[in-house]
């Protein structure tokens, strides 16, 4: 037993002091910390080496041919091929029509049912509904809504317009070679509207009313209370609507392989040529696409993770 | 002391537990192979698919009583889920007993990365090099190997027309168009008529439309050229076969992108399109809604050079490290055995590869299949994995949608196509 043996040196005390105070702690936690090591982390590092080999072919994912590496050549050739820089455009068409739709909806949603009206329990469900649909059995009816055919042959949303005479407001959605990837945000936003809103109701939940009743008391419009009292506290609510949006937005996959095909061009996205990739069995390039991916959620979650770190720090 | 031993304990335990239920997933996959069972994976999970693969299944029971069928069918995605699993099975080192694949070009990636053995012997010790045509096993062979064995053939260029639709346009359905350029004043005048002169739906059934102009424009030796660089895609020919190409997508319905072949045989049924462009499993379609060859519906294929036969077959296959190969060997017998093509074949509606079975009980569409594919050129399918890997596939699907969609021009398109195949050819 360590505990009874004679301590000779004031280092090794040091040492076996740092050891009772960490070792305990750090060994409750070390199997979620080798699990996420190996199967995030390793497989992350496993993929960017992948994505700087010549791995293009089945014979080569098998052992049967040599694999070299060619460091940024993958990424070079995907950026410089038109297709998927147009992909690169689409997410983020995409990313920015989900983002704002959502976050306008959702606000508009709740700011309206956050007044205690008749009736508003019963929306809020009814908005938060959606979210519970998965995006694939929502994607089949959607994809019934967006058809594209116009004038005798309409149906889905088109049908609707020219039964209320709105016929000018046919379009062939998402068939449109650099916009139809917005048709596709439609949905999206549809569905996670809802969630935004009840991210917003707890936030403003969560201004006492204290607040409320002292800016009244000052003078303050209603305009003036929600621009000067209420706003600057829904920033963490914001921060994190944002963050949960824009993270799902780029790595959306099933919403538009279920509405379009994986091999349609209007609404290629990275997320699905490197699914296309990966079953021609050319693995460095699907994960080139995988990092690139991955980069572009980091750009966006890592500020986040420090702003929230140096909140809780404080 | 006792609390930091449990501590210790604790924490020890559940690392191994960890490490143990994430190592212990593979190599249980699916089926528990070995042993006297074969484990059959298909994506023959729905329609007269199924009903082929219980066909089979009962001959197999009737002829093979001692080994006992494991089904491992996937549904979903006309095949893509189930070649999704099965890339990770093989991957994995956990292959089924036997796998279905289009035969064909689509097998190279298997074959290059040792995944699928070569079954030459099998046919010798069946007899199989007597019973399937010259022209099939020309197909199947690589490299002097045989790597499959064809359990049914489809016939990928057929020209689906509804007879009602195309009589009110007061075009006669009994009497087929003579050349390319007559089906396309055919399609002006149905475009005329107001209805839509023909359905087609996303990329694959697209590059299916599109390897049928091939087949019409170029011939049976100027397209089978195409695949080993003897007929430059760059060539006067095939810009020719693309402009009719793009004149027919012209006259296509509009919200094709977003549709399976099922929803672009329907419009003929429903009486709003007049023709279609696919493979010969649509003839289910037609019957299932009770039209009647001639009267309802009529089929050629597109007029060209040549009398073609567009083919495509269903094949299987014995993958390196089969579990148990003796099953795999019993299975291989019974889809090329006579009895298990005709029962299989009058289910699934396609043909069988064998000459020698009876073909009188077929159906009056697939008689003419028989025929034809005895008697006419014979084409591998690009839309359907015979002609090409599954890489150059993919990559035509790409373009042939670039252009359809409208972001490509013809120039582009073919250049595109050209690349594609200097690429693949290699």
């Amino acid at each position: 037993m360590p505990a009874v043996l004679p301590v000779s040196s004031s280092a090794e005390v040091f040492v076996s002091g740092k050891l009772r105070r960490f070792g305990p702690p750090l060994l409750l936690i070390s199997p979620s910390l080798i699990l996420v090591g190996v199967f995030i982390y390793g497989l992350m590092g496993q993929n960017l080496w992948m994505s700087m080999t010549d791995n293009h072919s089945a014979a080569q994912a098998n052992g049967r041919e040599p694999i070299s590496v060619v460091g940024l050549e993958n990424y070079i050739g995907l950026f410089a091929t038109e297709a998927f820089r147009h992909s690169m455009a689409n997410l983020l068409l995409f990313t920015a029509a989900f983002l704002i739709g959502a976050m306008v909806m959702g606000f508009l949603w709740a700011w309206l049912l956050e007044r205690p009206l008749p009736g508003g329990r019963f929306f809020q469900t009814v908005y938060l509904f959606p979210m519970a649909i998965s995006f694939v059995a929502s994607g089949v009816v959607w994809r019934w809504l967006l058809n594209s055919n116009q004038g005798d042959s309409a149906s889905g949303l088109n049908r609707l317009f020219q039964m209320v005479g709105l016929d000018f407001l046919q379009n062939p959605w998402w068939n449109n070679i650099t916009f139809g990837i917005l048709a596709i945000a439609l949905p999206a936003v549809w569905q996670l509207s809802g969630y935004v809103m009840a991210l917003f109701l707890a936030g403003f939940r969560g201004v006492p009313d204290e607040l409320r009743e002292a800016a009244r008391m000052d003078g303050a419009t209603e305009l003036q209370m929600y621009r000067l009292v209420i706003f600057p506290q829904l920033t963490p609510v914001v921060m994190s609507a944002l963050v949960i949006i824009a993270h799902m937005s780029l790595k959306s996959f099933d919403l538009i392989m279920s509405i379009s095909k994986p091999a349609n061009y209007q609404t290629k996205v990275p997320a699905v040529d490197m699914f296309l990739f990966k079953s021609s069995y050319d693995y460095a390039n699907s994960a080139a696409v995988g990092t690139i991916l991955l980069a572009v959620v980091a750009v966006l979650i890592v500020p986040y993770l420090i702003h929230q770190y140096r909140e809780s720090r404080r | 002391m006792r609390r930091r031993n449990f501590l210790y304990l604790t924490s020890g335990t559940l690392a191994a537990v960890g490490l143990v239920a994430c190592g212990g997933s593979d190599g249980s996959g699916g089926g528990d192979g070995g042993g006297d069972s074969v484990e059959v994976f298909t994506w023959w999970a729905a329609g007269s698919e199924k009903a082929g693969l219980d066909a089979l299944v009962e001959v197999f029971v009737e002829q093979h009583p001692d080994i006992e069928f494991v089904n491992g069918a996937v549904a979903g995605g006309a095949g893509s889920a189930a070649k999704d699993m099965l890339q990770s099975r093989l991957q994995a080192g956990d292959p089924p007993d036997t796998f279905q694949a289009h035969a064909g070009a689509e097998l190279n990636d298997y074959i290059d990365a040792g995944q699928i053995v070569d079954v030459s012997d099998i046919y010798d010790e069946l007899g199989l090099r007597e019973a399937f045509p010259e022209s099939l096993l020309e197909r199947l062979t690589a490299d002097g190997a045989i790597y499959s064995v064809p359990s049914n053939i489809h016939r990928s260029n057929v020209v689906w027309g509804s007879a009602a639709v195309l009589t009110d346009a007061g075009i006669d359905p009994a009497t087929p168009p003579a050349s390319v350029d007559e089906f396309l004043e055919q399609l002006d005048t149905l475009a005329a008529a107001g209805v839509t002169p023909l359905s087609v739906g996303a990329a694959w059934t697209q590059v299916n439309l599109l390897e049928a102009i091939l087949m019409a424009d170029l011939g049976a030796a100027g397209y089978n050229g195409l695949f080993d660089g003897s007929t430059g895609w760059d060539s006067a020919e095939v810009t020719t076969a693309l402009t009719h190409f793009e004149t027919m997508i012209g006259h296509t319905n509009t919200d094709r992108d977003g549709l399976d072949w099922p929803d672009a045989t329907q419009q003929l049924i429903d009486g709003t399109a007049a023709y279609n462009v696919m493979g010969d499993w649509a003839v289910a379609a037609f019957d299932e809604a009770g039209l009647a060859p001639q009267e309802g519906y009529v089929y050629f294929e597109l007029p060209g050079a040549d009398k073609i036969f567009g083919f495509l077959a269903d094949s299987f296959t014995l993958p390196e490290g089969a579990p148990n190969p003796e099953g795999t060997k019993a299975w291989l017998d019974t889809i090329s055995s006579p009895d298990g093509q005709l029962a299989f074949n009058l289910a699934k509606g396609s043909i069988p590869a064998r000459t020698d079975v009876d073909t009188a009980e077929f159906p009056e569409y697939q008689q003419t299949a028989v025929t034809s594919f005895a008697e006419d050129e014979i084409c591998s399918s690009i839309a359907h994995g015979a002609a090409t890997s599954v890489g150059w596939l993919n990559a035509i699907s790409d373009a042939t949608s670039q252009f359809t969609a409208g972001a490509t021009d013809l120039a582009a398109y073919q250049q595109a196509l050209t690349d594609i195949a200097a690429e693949n050819q290699a």
